[in-house]
């Protein structure tokens, strides 16, 4: 519950990075960026693993580092908590074992380490886990063990280096809404390294865009994605959001208007009422001259704002019709060139957009 | 949470298993290559005088060479394991200049003849040597003859087989898992006791087997550095190369007991890193 | 490539076993002038033999002496075991014996010198050193030969007939071996042949001893049974018994038989 805030400065022969980036305490930070654009070296540096060459890092009131005047906490030393790709649970250790190391380093009793480790554990639906070792277990367990331990020592900043992209698709959603209650209920100020616009929407208050070594674009999360205007961004977003509160059928908009879709599961939704979006691919939306008829489809009426040539597909950017809801400015569909010829549409002319339910995720979201 | 779970019985293979096979060809030379190390033991366990067997072990020579062979070849590895792991971590870990020389340093006792390993320990620490011949004149210590001297002798000859088969684990475990300590808190220290040292100890293991029996079967060393004195300096392989001069009955029995000692070693031990990990 | 490999390994078996078969095999078959002579021959006998051999080469022309040196009763060993030899010369009757219980000595062994211990110290002999007596004045690091070795059965007979116990600090098992630790400087004194200090040169000092000769080490000689070279064999171990070989070996410090 610190507060993040940084300037990285790292020169080297082939590559320079110079990010400066802040969180609030309790707030979620998400860098996306391509390979190479200098997330782990941004990483490196916050976990201390790494020596800026300029810059500074502060965790709450302390300085961590500060070449500038010498400083360079170690560590072990500046409570900043890791949890990776791979899980690294100690293999020697159980899992309470695991967790409890990350207390037992700072000096708590082994019995108390223990109590906080199993309740550390059973805040990460593993309380069945807990004296299995990490042999016995299944990537998922292993990485949602790995997050209690990371938990544990009560860190005042804690990395998520792409947590969930080693785990089996299977897993993914699940570790994925685990982590957003987790990290929410613990308040934990945190900076997500991601690949996937969806765990940056899921998980992250705020998203900055990393490209070759510099912040190309930040913003809410959602604005962020939503309206790419990087390259890298729009090709890793390029997914329609509509904003709303989860209803029983899916997400109802601020207007009232009921989008559709499947909330991934009883269990790892967001409840009724809570804020929420409604994710699908451009791909998905099938589009219309004339409202069609008799489908259960998620119809929306829109105004053509603009044709963008998109690879092999054409992709159409929705905007508002005049009288109608605002979130539908900035939908995007993609379809054939044929398609478009046969709409005959320009920019202006007011078409539908048609999702299947199926095709649409919602998601818990943040505020 | 419905994943099956990574368990070693998992992988454990079944009879129905019949993976991609062996080229039939590599049997030939796999064959010939146990023949070569099982049958001459055969030879010698078939050459025994079995009625005699008893006897020749527990004559006073026989059980003295046990006793000192065990004894020196223990502490020479508790050596090789107090001195040989760290340097081991030094290898591994290390980010000294000169690492690779230092290495093919350590390893010179892999590849030199036992006896010259003893003769350079004799023209350092004999009682001329470059070394020695301070220890006597300051302290009137001599190590040549003495049991001091078999344990030293051992210890030079083993401690390649225990860093080598340390560092290799130390490479194996990487920096992750110290890392990852480390951002829960772990000093260097408290990360090297709580999580290396665990993660090598199979590795260690391994190593410090290798290195016992190293100890046990350490002649040329031995004899050139220590001389041959019964109940002093004259351990198994000493007195089988002895009684051979006389009485083969009593050097194939000795040779036995040897072959048995090794292979309760490994038996016991079963150190993972040598045993097919399946 | 195992075949390759074996065919490998069966052609250095021949090679180290067969060399002197071979050439003996080629040598009778082609002209009687190319003959080879091999003799086994105890490890203290090197720097006679050797001188022999040249002598022994000159007198019959087209015969190569071959002489392999080394521990008698590893020598004895091989011989038991099938190796081709002609002559084989031991350091002790024992050895001997094995040989020709295995009933590989042709007619009876002959004796072809006498050896006897001597006492080597470093050079100086800074201790003091002047009879077997003072062998056993504590505070002196001795080496003797183990009692499995002929030196050290010898050193034990002295002992029992002066009555002297030595403390050794170490029992080698060869004699070349004791010599050693005194040449390194590591014993002060060692009890080895009296050809030893003889051969070792400056590097130790002698230290002889009447009770010596109560102990000799005899040498004993023999043409090896169905030898190759039977007449050769003969003729070697006569030169050796005889005066040329006697006049060398005595030069070398052996007591005549």
């Amino acid at each position: 519950m610190s507060r993040l805030d940084a300037r990285v400065v790292v020169r080297r022969a082939a590559f320079s990075l110079d990010v400066a980036l802040s969180a609030e305490p309790g707030e979620v930070l998400a860098v996306l960026g391509p390979n190479g654009a200098g997330k782990s070296t941004l990483l490196g540096v916050l976990a201390g693993l790494l020596r800026p060459d300029a810059g500074h890092v502060r965790v709450g009131d302390v300085t961590v580092a500060d070449p500038g005047s010498g400083v360079h906490v170690a560590p072990h030393q500046r409570g900043v908590g890791l949890l990776a790709q791979q899980a690294l649970l100690f293999p020697h250790l159980s899992a309470v074992g695991n967790v409890a190391f990350g207390p037992r380093a700072h000096g708590v009793p082994r019995r108390e380490a223990e109590r906080r480790a199993r309740e550390l554990l059973a805040a990460v639906d593993a309380t069945e886990l807990a004296d299995r070792r990490p042999a016995g277990m299944s990537g998922g367990q292993q990485q949602r063990v790995a997050l209690a331990r990371a938990l544990a020592p009560g860190p005042g900043l804690l990395l998520l280096d792409e947590p969930l992209a080693a785990l089996d698709v299977d897993a993914t959603p699940a570790m994925r809404s685990l982590l957003r209650r987790v990290i929410r209920d613990a308040k934990q100020t945190a900076l997500l390294v991601t690949h996937s616009a969806l765990d940056a929407l899921v998980l992250a208050d705020r998203v900055v865009v990393l490209t070759g070594g510099r912040v190309v674009e930040q913003g809410s999360t959602r604005d962020v994605l939503g309206r790419p205007r990087s390259p890298f961004t729009a090709r890793i977003a390029g997914l329609d959001l509509v904003p709303g509160t989860a209803c029983p059928e899916g997400l109802r908009t601020a207007d009232g208007t009921v989008v559709s879709g499947l909330r991934g599961g009883e269990a790892l939704g967001p409840a009724d009422g809570e804020p929420a979006v409604a994710v699908f691919p451009p791909a998905a939306v099938a589009v219309f001259a004339d409202r069609p008829r008799g489908s259960p489809r998620n119809v929306l009426h829109v105004r053509l704002a603009a044709i963008e040539p998109h690879g092999d597909v054409v992709r159409l950017r929705a905007g508002a019709v005049p009288g109608g809801p605002g979130w539908v400015d900035g939908l995007a569909a993609d379809v054939t060139p044929a398609a478009v010829a046969d709409l005959a549409a320009e920019p202006g002319a007011e078409l539908w957009f048609a999702v299947k339910a199926t095709e649409v995720g919602i998601h818990a979201a943040s505020r | 949470m419905t994943e099956a779970p990574r368990d070693a019985s998992a992988r454990r293979s079944d009879e129905h298993e019949t993976g991609v096979g062996l080229p039939r060809l590599l049997w030939v030379p796999a064959t010939l290559a146990f023949a070569l190390i099982a049958l001459p033991v055969l030879g010698l366990v078939l050459r025994a005088d079995w009625p005699r067997v008893p006897a020749l072990l527990l004559s006073e020579a026989a059980l003295d060479a046990l006793r000192l062979s065990l004894l020196t070849a223990g502490i020479s590895t508790a050596l090789c394991i107090v001195l040989g792991g760290p340097l081991a971590v030094v290898l591994a870990r290390g980010r000294l200049r000169g690492l690779r020389l230092l290495r093919s340093v350590v390893l010179l006792p892999l590849v030199l003849p036992p006896v010259v390993g003893g003769l350079a320990l004799l023209f350092l620490l004999g009682r001329t040597g470059l070394l020695g011949r301070g220890l006597d004149v300051a302290f009137g210590v001599t190590i040549p003859f003495t049991t001091a001297a078999v344990v030293l002798a051992q210890t030079f000859v083993a401690l390649p087989f225990l860093v080598v088969s340390l560092e290799g684990s130390l490479r194996t475990a990487g920096r992750r898992y110290e890392a990852v300590a480390a951002t829960l808190g772990a000093s260097p220290g408290l990360a090297f006791r709580r999580v290396t040292v665990p993660l090598v100890l199979p590795g260690l293991a391994s190593g410090t087997v290798l290195a016992f029996a190293r100890c046990l079967g350490e002649f040329g060393a031995t004899i050139a550095f220590a001389g041959s004195l019964q109940g002093t300096t004259r351990t198994l392989p000493l007195l089988v190369y002895l009684e051979r001069e006389t009485d083969v009955d009593a050097a194939v029995a000795l040779s036995l007991l040897l072959v048995v000692v090794a292979v309760a070693v490994i038996a016991v031990a079963r150190p993972r890193t040598i045993e097919v990990e399946r | 490539m195992a075949a390759a490999a074996v065919a490998g390994l069966l052609v250095l078996a021949g090679c180290g076993g067969g060399a002197t078969n071979g050439a003996a095999a080629g040598g009778s078959s082609a002209a009687p002038e190319d003959r080879t002579l091999t003799v086994f021959a105890a490890a203290s006998l090197t720097e006679s033999f050797g001188e022999l051999e040249k002598q022994f080469e000159t007198g019959n022309p087209g015969v190569d002496v071959v002489l392999n040196y080394g521990g008698s009763s590893d020598l004895a060993q091989q011989i038991v075991n099938g190796a081709p030899v002609d002559v084989f010369a031991s350091a002790s009757d024992s050895t001997m014996k094995a040989v020709s219980d295995a009933g590989l000595v042709d007619g009876t062994p002959a004796v072809l010198a006498k050896n006897v211990l001597q006492i080597a110290t470093v050079p100086g002999n800074p201790k003091g050193i002047a009879s077997f007596a003072d062998l056993a004045k504590p505070g002196l690091k001795v080496v003797v030969c183990a009692p499995q070795v002929p030196c050290g059965a010898a050193a034990g007979k002295i002992e029992t007939a002066t009555g002297v116990t030595l403390r050794p600090v170490s029992e080698e098992p060869d004699v070349k071996s004791v010599l050693g630790k005194v040449t390194s400087g590591d014993a002060d004194a060692g009890l080895v042949y009296v050809t030893d200090v003889a051969s070792a040169g400056d590097k130790v000092q002698g230290v002889g001893f009447a009770e010596a000769a109560q102990a000799p080490t005899t040498y004993p000689i023999a043409v090896i049974t169905d030898a190759p070279q039977t007449e050769l064999a003969r003729s070697f171990v006569n030169m050796v018994t005889g005066e040329p070989g006697q006049k060398v070996l005595g030069a070398a410090g052996f007591g005549a038989p």
